[in-house]
């Protein structure tokens, strides 16, 4: 049992460090650590959760502005989409989803349709990889738990 | 957690029914982040923030941040919502609202609808409000922005993310702040009343404003409370001078012959 702590401890660690060396997690994701605690063990997970419930329904409201079969696109509809994402996505952490939507702001401002367009295919991709590697992450912590271990704390520097 | 776009934590209609002033509680134990299911009575010591974000996610961290620096919290969603909360919304006046308190009213800054300069600003022209620090936050670092808050009235600006330090660095501003408020929305400090009764001092207090110490004090301890609370001052009339210096300042720097004539004042008749 020891060596599979053992493993998965690794494995949890080795994941976290790589989400930050890659750009999906910065500084204000380990914040949010320091919030969890015995009373509230499953803060991080829930506050993930609801934020990739935001880019669901964000990213399907910039889609239905950018539809350009119902007219003209309000691109400043869009910016407003883009600026709650851009909010949320700082608030948790989640770095490449706010470098994305810095400039997918800037398009908007620019009212560049074909920058928009892509800029919302790539948020699309970069929400659910970071949501599947996070999964990844928690399933991890909870595997450790399971088999009696301790979830280590990573020191990312 | 709230999930729904309204007040989330303390349910608004308990927060109405609780009145302050005067009443004594037990402190409850450290808040469960699930809400409360049969109103609990304000506990005068503690800290009661009203958070303003539209954002979910925004409003779910806050919220945490502080209730993990021992703040209770009343999380809405707009300023709207806010100014409904704080009974501001239209001119009655309810006698139960004008006993909420409220200690400290952080806001986001970009909100649709009202913006939480807009709220600021509201919050200011209140009688029973414009007392509350006001903290706005936002994720932009306009100097214009936050130049305009602060002459608005605002008592700091952050940045958004939002920290545990920024927040632990409000909760220690609003920790001395208290004290110096006797009015208002905020607790009454024992000694404020005219009569001089000497309570030994508060633990909790972190200002001055403590009386001073009892009556069996030794020689050396009876500088070990700094006050210039008002307590004294009936005795201080038939004080000299020095004595009144040291009441002014922070720091007792009492030498050990004046204590002999304070302590001689303590049990002036009257006093007892």
């Amino acid at each position: 049992m020891d060596a599979l702590i053992s493993q998965l401890q690794r494995q949890f660690r080795d994941h976290t460090i790589s989400l930050y060396q890659q750009g999906f997690l910065d500084d204000q994701f380990t914040e949010l650590k320091k919030l969890q605690d015995d009373g509230s063990p499953d803060f991080v997970a829930e506050v993930l959760s609801l934020f990739f419930e935001d880019c669901v329904k964000l990213i399907s409201n910039m889609a239905r502005a950018l539809d350009q079969t119902t007219g003209a696109v309000d691109f400043s509809t869009v910016g407003a989409s883009v600026h709650q994402l851009k909010g949320s996505s700082s608030s948790v952490g989640a770095k490449r989803v706010k470098a994305l939507c810095v400039s997918f702001k800037d398009f908007c401002e620019a009212q560049n349709f074909e920058g928009c367009v892509r800029c919302l295919q790539q948020v699309d991709i970069e929400y659910k990889t970071l949501k599947s590697k996070l999964q990844d992450l928690f399933n991890l912590e909870k595997q450790i738990i399971q088999a009696g271990g301790i979830v280590p704390q990573v020191d990312i520097n | 957690m709230g999930r729904d776009g309204g007040v989330s934590c303390l349910r608004r209609a308990e927060m109405n029914m609780m009145s302050v002033g005067g009443i004594e509680s037990t402190p409850a134990p450290a808040p469960a982040p699930a809400p409360a299911p049969a109103p609990a009575p304000l506990d005068l010591d503690e800290v009661h923030v009203l958070a303003v974000d539209d954002s979910l996610v925004d409003r779910i961290v806050i919220e945490r941040l502080l209730r993990i620096t021992s703040c209770k919290v009343t999380a809405v969603d707009s300023g709207w919502r806010a100014l409904e909360f704080l009974g501001l919304d239209n001119d009655k006046a309810s006698a139960q609202l004008d006993r909420l308190k409220v200690d400290l009213i952080i806001t986001d800054y970009c909100m649709p609808g009202m913006t939480g300069y807009e709220l600021l600003k509201k919050i200011k022209e209140s009688s029973n409000f414009r007392e509350v620090p006001v903290v706005i936050m936002s994720s932009e670092n306009v100097l214009t922005r936050i130049d305009r808050c602060l002459e608005e009235g605002a008592q700091d600006f952050l940045l958004k993310p939002v920290k545990l330090a920024d927040v632990k660095r409000l909760r220690s501003h609003l920790a001395t702040k208290d004290v110096k408020l006797s009015n208002g929305n905020k607790r009454k400090l024992p000694e404020d009343s005219d009569s001089v009764i000497i309570t030994p001092p508060s633990p909790s207090l972190t200002i001055s404003t403590e009386s001073s110490p009892p009556l069996t004090i030794s020689p050396d301890s009876s500088d070990s409370s700094s006050s210039s609370s008002p307590p004294l001052s009936p005795v201080e009339m038939f004080s000299s001078s020095p004595i009144d210096n040291d009441e002014d300042d922070d720091v007792l720097t009492s030498s050990p012959e004046e204590s002999p004539i304070r302590r001689q004042k303590m049990r002036s008749p009257g006093l007892d």
